[in-house]
């Protein structure tokens, strides 16, 4: 009656062993994680060295050796949320499709008359034309050039539409559009970010997209958020623009396909640029640091061939004229071209450190980011607190042990005892659990974890102070016990069930450390019920079959 | 050998005597911290109001106006420093920095950097331990997403109670719970104790304790009012209660065991953490007896348990007595 069937006991052993395996990795944190590193590296190929070898030989092969995840906030490191400004990119879209819409409308000169482009909010494109009565095959004539957009909701439309108002046609992008292109954005920027974070060589990296809109970027063991950003959050839109004119006025008024940009480095000084580039970043293949003849922090660059031929036949032509190299709006310098420049490569000078040279190099490298984007949060942990974390949390979580086990112990006896080994069992199989479901341990995780401690053994109190009521009107111990089980099962059925639903909506609602809290506060609700009901019942079970004692005292 | 029995084990305690006294203490609390609210309000993180957190360390003690000196000069708008004491043994001295809600726009890089800099300037061992700057935008839906994670947990917690008991049992679940929420958001305004994201978790911790605890003695009326057709619903509640009570606080004390453990050994991070939830044990204990219970008898529940019901999934009790 009080003991389980045979199977249920060896599922209930199972399940314990397999935990305790699975979680006794994390004992050894260091040396596993050590070895995973070196084993990891080896197999994607770095040399075998004698320290690669000997940290991959800290922990044998045969054992396992997953690992609970350390959250950014015990571990340090920088934790950033930024907003890919996708706005922007609709305003290139359109920018992209005036030369082709201008020749479309040139082709029906008879019909609209002159073609003028006029000054617009960046989300629209205004063209005039000449003879308003053309205005329908001019509207014609624009709506032939739009592609169809093909959209994941199937609700497809053209990527472009236009409009009349009086004589001016108004081109906007469709909504269709818009979708895409922030979809796109975003593919884009997850990409780049994340090859520039894999150039820094830090490990284990966390790039996610968030939102429609959102990049979190997480680097563990980085020195700072502003190290990062310094990485991440330059759009890195590299240009060479032929040079119109050097002003100090930055009031400039530039002519038609003309901008004016900044100097990097002097004060006060503009560049009257045109707005067509001769090259741009897109082409480049590699990128490095390097020094110039005088010895100073440079940055090499090579471009693929097509980018190499036009800035081959743009040198070859324009010797003794100045052009400028353009990072971001603003001009890094602009030397005079001395002599043809072949092959397709060169170095960018400036005033940098090598710093910012290694920096350019690897932002060049891995390309720019298609629109900017804006930091929303920014945190950095540094190494020192995430270690001072681990210590205190875990100092805290061996006290509360401690104190609920003789609490218990002095309150129940023997079944006290009982209680600590399923309260044992039960953080073995939340650390079993998190590992194996790759969850992230946070700060107050093992705040979650130690309130675990005190609200488990709750299912064990309700059961052991059913059993006790028993005693007093059942028939004999192991019918008091039976009762107890029974009738204490339900109130921790409920009781758990609404402290997990609890834990749910935290999950699903919290963000970074928060979520941290709700995985081990639910998972420890999931252990407990299982550790009191059914290790405490095999236990109690197993004693009393084998001391069969006329009475007990709970 | 004799167990430790911090509770007779028959005690007959009048719970449900002065339900009114306690109606107005409960009350006065509530409405005490709803007007806390409205008048002092919260001292909110940075998680919330926006703004840059700088958590700084020194090896020997500095005066603040020393730290408010170096960082006057640095050119980052109003700065604020307060001391926080550092509990992890580590015998360091610990402050908080906080800059202005710095405008995100240009993000908050510049600012950390040009406080990091001042600060490794005038105080060569100084450690950045954390530094935390969130956007007016992020800010905002944290809020928002703070606001419906509570609200979310009232009202599925209200289904299940409602679905596993009676209606009656779920108003007053509920109405203990936002009591149990009310009052702790109210202690953290009374104290201005900086409110961040997690003490959000705390006080859906406190939700999670206080409905468990409330389940516990629900569960035991309903088994009684099955067992005792005739008996008074008071005195049903007043036994029920009795008869739970050794658990209560059993429970309470293991958990608060817990909970000191944090709030003594676990350092500055999760010190408000500890003491909310602390806190919400103790009115998540009081109200579960003199909110939840005695909304219940006021309320009134239907007493012919003799057909059982579909929806409560365990049926025990009633035949056994």
């Amino acid at each position: 009656m009080l003991q389980f069937p045979m199977w249920k006991n060896v599922a209930i052993v199972l399940v314990c062993l397999a935990g305790l395996v699975v979680a006794f990795p994390n004992l050894f944190y260091d040396r596993v994680e050590r070895s995973n590193d070196a084993r990891a590296s080896l197999a994607a190929g770095a040399a075998e060295t004698p320290e690669l070898a000997a940290e991959a030989a800290g922990w044998p092969e045969f054992l396992p050796s997953g690992l609970v995840n350390l959250g950014l906030d015990l571990r340090g490191g920088a934790h950033v949320l930024v907003e890919v400004q996708t706005a922007d990119v609709y305003a290139e879209r359109l920018e992209g499709l005036w030369p082709d819409l201008r020749d479309r409308l040139r082709d029906l000169r008879d019909q609209v008359g002159t073609v003028r482009r006029l000054e617009s909010a960046p989300d629209e494109l205004r063209i005039r034309i000449g003879e308003p009565s053309g205005m329908a095959a001019a509207e014609e004539a624009v709506r032939a050039a739009s592609q169809p957009v093909i959209s994941l909701t199937g609700a497809s439309g053209r990527d472009f539409e236009a409009r009349a108002e009086g004589d001016v046609l108004v081109i906007t992008l469709s909504e269709a559009e818009k979708v895409a292109i922030d979809r796109r954005t975003l593919d884009q920027s997850l990409e780049i970010i994340r090859r520039r974070v894999d150039e820094t060589g830090t490990r284990e990296p966390t790039i996610q997209r968030q939102g429609e809109d959102r990049i979190l970027v997480q680097v563990p063991g980085i020195g700072s958020a502003e190290e990062l950003l310094a990485i991440i959050g330059k759009t890195a839109r590299l240009s060479f623009h032929p040079v119109v004119n050097r002003t100090t006025d930055a009031a400039a008024t530039p002519g038609l396909d003309e901008v004016v940009y900044p100097s990097m480095d002097e004060d006060g000084v503009y560049y009257v640029l045109e707005r067509r580039a001769v090259v741009t970043g897109e082409q480049l293949v590699d990128s490095q640091p390097t020094f110039d003849q005088n010895g100073l922090p440079a940055v090499s660059f090579r471009f693929n061939p097509a980018g190499g031929a036009a800035f081959g036949r743009y040198t070859a032509d324009n010797i003794g004229k100045p052009f400028a190299i353009v990072l971001d709006g603003e001009v890094i310098s602009a030397p005079v071209i001395q002599s043809h420049i072949p092959g397709g490569s060169g170095i960018i000078t400036g005033s940098f450190t090598p710093e910012d040279s290694t920096r350019l190099a690897i932002l060049l490298r891995a390309g720019a980011l298609p629109a900017e984007i804006r930091v929303l949060e920014q945190r950095t942990i540094g190494p020192e607190l995430g270690q001072d974390s681990i210590e205190a949390g875990r100092r805290a979580a061996v006290i509360a042990l401690a104190a609920v086990g003789i609490y218990m112990i002095l309150s129940y006896g023997w079944f006290g005892v009982v209680a600590c080994v399923a309260l044992l069992t039960n953080i073995v199989l939340i650390f079993a659990l998190m590992t194996a479901i790759g969850a992230t341990l946070t700060m107050p995780g093992i705040a979650g974890l130690v309130l675990t401690i005190g609200m488990a053994v709750d299912a064990n109190v309700l059961i052991f102070e059913r059993i006790r009521e028993e005693l007093k009107t059942a028939r004999g111990p192991a019918r008091a016990i039976q009762l107890g089980f029974e009738k204490a099962f339900g109130s921790i059925l409920d009781a758990n069930v609404t402290t997990l639903i609890v834990a749910v909506i935290l999950f699903m609602l919290g963000s970074g450390p928060v979520k941290g809290f709700a995985v081990t506060l639910g998972l420890g609700i999931l252990c407990s019920v299982f550790t009191a009901i059914y290790v405490t019942q095999m236990i109690i079970a197993g004693w009393f079959d084998w001391r069969r004692p006329k009475a007990i005292t709970v | 050998m004799r167990h430790l029995r911090l509770v007779p084990d028959v005690t007959s305690i009048d719970f449900m005597r002065y339900t009114r006294f306690w109606l107005i203490v409960s009350l006065v609390g509530v409405i005490g911290s709803i007007g806390l609210l409205a008048t002092r309000g919260l001292n909110l993180g940075v998680d919330f109001r926006g703004g840059t957190l700088i958590m700084a360390a020194t090896p020997e003690e500095q005066p603040l106006s020393v730290w408010r000196d170096v960082l006057g000069d640095v050119g980052v708008g109003e700065v604020g420093v307060t001391e926080i004491s550092d509990d992890t043994g580590q015998g360091r001295h610990m402050v908080l920095i906080r800059l202005g809600t710095a405008d995100m726009e240009e993000g908050a890089a510049p600012a950390v950097d040009a406080t990091r800099a001042a600060l490794s300037q005038a105080f060569p061992e100084v450690q950045i331990l954390q530094v935390d700057s969130v956007g007016g935008k992020v800010s905002g839906e944290l809020v928002r997403a703070g606001f419906l994670a509570v609200l979310l947990s009232f009202l599925g917690i209200m289904v299940y109670i409602w679905l596993r008991f009676e209606w009656q049992f779920a108003i007053g679940a509920v109405l203990s719970l936002i009591h149990d929420a009310i009052v702790t958001v109210g202690v953290f305004s009374l104290l201005q104790l900086e409110f961040n994201l997690t003490i959000v978790a705390a006080v859906l911790t406190v939700v999670g304790y206080s409905i468990n605890d409330t389940v516990v003695v629900f569960d035991r009326m309903r088994e009684n009012l099955r067992k005792y057709k005739k008996m008074p619903l008071k005195e049903v509640m007043n036994l029920a209660l009795n008869e739970t009570l050794s658990r209560t606080i059993m429970t309470s004390l293991t958990t608060l065991i817990a909970l000191f453990a944090i709030y003594w050994f676990s350092g500055p991070v999760v010190h408000g953490f500890a003491f909310a939830v602390i806190f919400g044990v103790l009115t998540g204990t009081y109200s579960s007896i003199y909110v939840a219970g005695a909304t219940v008898l006021w309320l009134g529940v239907k007493r012919d348990w003799s057909k059982p019901d579909a929806s409560a999934g365990t049926q025990f009790g009633g035949a056994k007595a």
